[in-house]
């Protein structure tokens, strides 16, 4: 008999021991090491999660796709991906959190051993080939981000986010534990190859099995806050830490977006017309309600939180069309989107101070005269959230969109284009406050961490060199792309 | 389309190109207080951009069509996208007037950008770089680019040095023509699919989506219009160029852009945006879209008289001159779109000469109009009167530009306007008649407005003293009027330089147009007036179109529609000194 666990499991799973190892480690530290500046504690957290990001990326020369754990758990290279994706927000996200933890008083040690339980989480969804490790992944990430979005124990708009991200968030999961135990039931195995064969076999028209795809694209909607699911989303992104903010938009609504590629064009491949269609109905209704309310917001959070939503519905094209080139391009878009977003994100923690938030899309005015560079920055960030040349936001929509005009949805990229140029009106109020009002008398105050420029100059960096030179990593994403979808 | 080396030896395009951008990175790195530093380094490059450009066509091959100057790189080779750049007859004059205008257009705001003069260099030069890509990029995926990428500038130079509702115009201008290009990447992208698949090869290589034929049979049928496959891609593109040109329903953006826009802007938006449309519309809808190009003609000339006509009757309205001038655009521009759907050289020429031309003489409007608001910070017409009095200069070179704008014979917009009425004369006679009138107008809103402001008694008491143009005012606006009468006295330089590359164009259209009953009347026309007049065209290899059209000639004479191929042939009797465009002037 082989053993449980062996070597060769292990090193497969080395990127995620790594992160648990650093976040157990940050715990402990936390607690032996005496002093009142805790900063050096995200230096540890991001030298750990920098380490497991050289290992995930050394696998990604390894074989196409190895099984471990017995079969629960699969390296290929469409999970190195989004590990890839994962591991880069949570570094920034890190760096973004410094000076914010310090700031408001939190407790630096819990937040970073968290934020690296919730990265563990987003990891295990993305390499997970079983329904129990999908759940075990993706409760790992959402016991942990109820906890990071309550962060601010004082602050009540902070408490009624979370509360609802929690409430929403339990009703979700139990939504999707539902779909997993009529696909078990209908199929017998956990196993999601296991669970294309038995269906397979079995009739397409099953009321079940329709019922259990409709239970997991609702649960794993709520994940990906696509629309009808997206209640909690703008009062959660409002009122949670916008560091964690940025996380929840970078890292663990994508981790959602992954198990939902996967599980579907895995485990479902037989009802591929009827969810291609529900994802289509799913991706138009997220953009687009997404994009029109976000025109009406005045706190720049929540404006993000309704771009979050409406980038969703674009992401979403990947799953309609299914096709290699399909989630080639979610990959390369998540890619984009979080590194652009977390950017946006962090530009609104550089405007706040202390007890100012910053999160008015008026406390941006002027700030071309106060900060050119910083203004600058947050133009490349907006820029690339509406698709505009030269920044990496329009070579990834260029690449999704053009997936499903390849795969024949004229329609969807017709609704999709004009969304997207709808987005440019509530974008470029924010440049229109940045550049085109004079300077408040009373000026703006600019965060002065280090480790905050450090983190805008890296998700800028990407966000304008993925514009540029995308060739190798459209490459690669194609190429890891290649094992999921046909 | 062909292509021929690069015979410089050294990538000139990229050079003018990203000369500009050159001078951002060292422009970024002066102090901001330093305005003196900052706008002559400004100036500098992009004279530098235009100094480079002069070896365009003193190195351009005029007797070919292949695009020149060729520089090619792999860019995303997954997805096939190349840096391709190139420069052929359509595109040459249009990178000329851009290089041309763009030091004028620092120029003249020296002293009128007066607070945030860094940033608004930089944004003036990003938007060179921009407007220049689009015209020398042969790759869809890179024409993309620097279209998009030009808006950005100028939505900053509307927004920042504007005027009156500047917030408003500029998002304005941002939003419709973003509209208008996500719908243009949806053509493309139909492009690439359908042609990558009938190929095998998946390009954005423009020349080489210009090789495959698109399917012309209908495929959907919409409000009870078939419509095929090369109607909707061409739609999608024209959606777009309309928008830029701007065309009758899709104008609105104009005025209010135009208007509010500092002088610079207003300048560069006249001079060279609205040619990126019409310049859309020659290098793409034409050549890869012949069938729906022939289809759309009755359109197009539907919307360009309304323009024509409807522009010019606004332009009799408008209390404030800038507006006015706006407008006029509207007009002229209907012209140009007129001139190129006629498909016979001398429209198709007219059309394009006629784009340098609004070029150079609205732009110089509009720094007429920027020197006036300068000194009196106003442009009602009713607080002017009498100008000409304390400013003989200013009110000569206004004139100038103002006949210039008029079509007045021995100034260039005549030589554009006069092909354009050819071509379209020789496609339907009333075509032409109705296109007349708005000339007609034309001369009346621009004579009024010089006789409003100009002449007169000085009715306002600031107006007396006000002082007239120093060098670098009259430096503005002198280079202008030289190319003005440069063109208006001897075109046949800048004609024979897009000779080639239009017959090329026409040829191509008119094989869309050999399988149609509606095509094969123009085709005949066009054959027997260009025929002769454009050795031009015969010289090249191989040009089927015109023995192709000569023999439809039996077939033409029995149908119904002969008249017009007979009064094509007369047309091209009585104008027969019009055939050498060059010589319209000399006779």
């Amino acid at each position: 008999m082989t053993p449980l666990v062996n070597l060769a499991d292990l090193a497969l799973a080395a990127p995620e021991i790594v992160i648990t190892v650093t976040g157990l480690l940050v715990l402990l530290l936390d607690v032996a090491v005496r002093g009142r500046n805790r900063g050096w504690l995200g230096g540890v957290s991001v030298v750990g999660v920098t380490v497991a990001l050289g290992l995930v990326l050394r696998q990604t020369a390894g074989p196409a796709r190895s099984l471990a754990f017995s079969g629960l758990h699969v390296v290929d290279n469409y999970a190195n991906f989004f590990k890839v994706v994962f591991l880069l927000s949570t570094i920034i996200v890190i760096l973004l959190s410094a000076r914010t933890l310090q700031e408001q008083g939190m407790a630096v040690g819990e937040f970073n051993a968290l934020l690296l339980f919730a990265t563990l989480g987003t990891m295990l969804m993305a390499s997970a080939v079983d329904l129990l490790s999908l759940f075990v992944g993706l409760e790992t990430m959402a016991v942990s981000t109820y906890a990071l979005c309550g962060f601010l124990k004082g602050d009540q708009r902070c408490n009624e986010g979370a509360l609802k991200y929690l409430l929403m968030g339990v009703f979700s999961t139990g939504v999707v534990l539902y779909g997993m135990v009529l696909l078990y039931g209908f199929a017998g195995s956990t196993n999601l190859e296991a669970i294309a064969r038995a269906i397979g076999m079995g009739t397409f028209s099953n009321p079940a099995l329709l019922m259990a795809m409709v239970l997991l694209a609702a649960g794993f909607g709520f994940k990906i806050a696509a629309v009808p699911f997206h209640m909690y989303l703008p009062d959660m992104y409002e009122g949670a830490p916008t560091p964690v903010v940025a996380f929840m938009a970078g890292a663990a609504e994508l981790a959602g977006l992954a198990v939902l590629v996967r599980v579907f064009l895995w485990a479902l491949p037989g009802l591929q017309a009827d969810w291609s269609l529900l994802f289509w109905v799913l991706a138009v209704l997220t953009m687009t309600i997404g994009n029109l309310v976000a025109i009406a917001q005045a706190n720049i959070k929540r404006m993000l939180a309704y771009s979050t939503i409406a980038h969703m519905g674009y992401l979403l094209i990947g799953p309609v069309v299914g096709s290699q080139l399909g989630v080639a391009a979610v990959l390369f878009y998540s890619l984009v989107y979080a590194c652009m977003t977390i950017g946006a994100f962090g530009m609104v923690i550089l405007l706040a101070r202390g007890t100012v938030p910053g999160d008015q899309i008026d406390d941006f005015t002027g700030l071309a005269q106060r900060s050119p560079l910083a203004a600058a920055i947050m133009l490349l960030f907006l820029l690339s959230l509406t698709g505009i040349p030269p920044t990496a936001g329009f070579v990834g929509k260029f690449y999704l969109f053009a997936a499903a005009v390849d795969a024949g949805y004229i329609w969807l990229v017709l609704i999709a284009v004009i969304n997207s140029a709808i987005s440019l009106f509530y974008y470029m109020r924010v440049v229109m406050v940045m550049y085109m009002r004079d300077l408040p008398p009373q000026g703006i105050a600019l965060s002065r961490s280090p480790a905050l420029y450090l983190a805008l100059f890296l998700a800028a960096a990407v966000t304008l060199l993925l514009g540029i030179f995308p060739g190798p990593v459209l490459e690669f994403a194609k190429a890891s792309a290649a094992g999921i979808a046909g | 389309m062909t292509e021929q080396g690069n015979i410089l030896g050294f990538p000139i395009l990229s050079l003018i190109t990203f000369l500009p951008v050159v001078g951002v990175i060292l422009l970024l790195l002066v102090g901001r207080e330093r305005v003196r530093v900052i706008r002559n380094l400004a100036f500098l490059f992009s004279l530098g951009s235009f100094a480079a450009s002069l070896l365009l066509p003193l190195y351009y091959d005029r007797s070919t069509a292949a695009v020149q100057f060729v520089e090619r790189l792999h860019w995303i080779p997954t997805i096939g996208v190349t840096y391709f750049f190139g420069l052929d007859g359509i595109s040459l004059w249009l990178v000329m007037l851009t290089t041309f205008l763009s030091p004028i257009a620092v120029l003249c705001s020296y002293e009128s950008i007066k607070h945030r003069t860094k940033e608004f260099y930089i944004f003036l030069l990003i938007l060179e770089t921009g407007m220049l890509g689009v015209f020398v990029a042969l790759d869809f995926f890179l024409f993309y680019v620097f279209w998009e990428v030009m808006l950005v500038p100028m939505y900053f130079l509307i927004g920042v040095w504007g005027s009156d509702r500047r917030l408003y115009s500029a998002i304005k201008f941002f939003l419709y023509t973003l509209f208008g290009s996500v719908i243009m990447l949806l053509g493309i992208l139909a492009v690439y699919f359908y042609a990558g698949g009938q190929t095998g090869r998946y390009t954005f290589d423009v020349l080489q989506l210009m090789r495959v034929a698109y399917p012309n049979a209908p495929v959907i049928n919409f409000l009870g219009v078939a419509l095929s496959f090369q109607d909707l891609v061409w739609l999608a593109f024209a959606l777009s160029f309309a928008i830029k040109v701007p065309m009758f329903p899709f104008h609105t953006w104009l005025p209010d852009a135009h208007t509010d826009a500092p002088t610079a802007g207003s300048v560069i938006l006249a001079g060279v945006l609205l040619k990126m449309g019409a310049y859309g519309f020659l290098r793409f809808n034409l050549p890869m879209f012949p069938e729906a190009s022939q289809h759309f003609v009755p359109l197009i000339f539907v919307l360009s008289i309304i323009a024509i006509i409807y522009g010019a009757m606004v332009c009799m309205v408008q209390p404030d001159m800038k507006r006015l001038i706006a407008y006029s655009s509207v007009s002229h521009m209907g012209f140009v779109m007129l001139g190129m759907f006629a498909f016979n050289p001398q429209g198709v020429q007219g059309s394009l000469l006629q784009m340098i031309n609004h070029g150079l003489s609205t732009g110089g409007l509009f720094l007429v109009v920027g020197l006036i608001y300068d000194r009196r910070h106003t442009r009602l017409i009713s607080e002017l009167g009498g100008i000409s009095r304390p400013m003989p200069v200013f009110a000569t070179l206004f004139a100038i530009i103002m006949f210039a704008s008029m079509g007045l014979p021995g100034l260039n917009g005549f030589i554009g306007e006069f092909l354009i009425l050819l071509g379209a004369f020789q496609v339907r006679w009333w075509w032409g008649a109705f296109a007349v009138t708005g000339i007609i107008l034309g001369a009346a809103y621009m004579l009024w407005l010089y006789q409003r402001t100009m002449f007169g008694e000085v009715t306002k008491e600031e107006n007396k003293s006000l002082p007239d143009l120093d060098a670098r005012e009259m430096a503005t606006l002198l280079p202008i009027i030289a190319f003005c009468f440069w063109i208006g006295l001897y075109p046949a330089p800048f004609l024979k330089a897009m000779e080639a590359s239009v017959a090329n164009v026409i040829q191509t259209v008119e094989k869309g147009a050999a399988g149609k009953a509606v095509g094969a009347k123009q085709a005949a026309a066009t054959g027997q007036v260009g025929n002769p007049a454009h050795p031009g065209g015969t010289r090249q290899s191989g040009n089927p179109a015109i023995g192709q059209s000569g023999n439809q000639e039996p077939q033409i004479a029995q149908s119904p529609d002969r008249q017009i191929a007979i009064l094509g042939s007369r047309l091209s009797a009585t104008h027969a000194a019009a055939r050498v465009p060059g010589s319209v002037v000399a006779r």
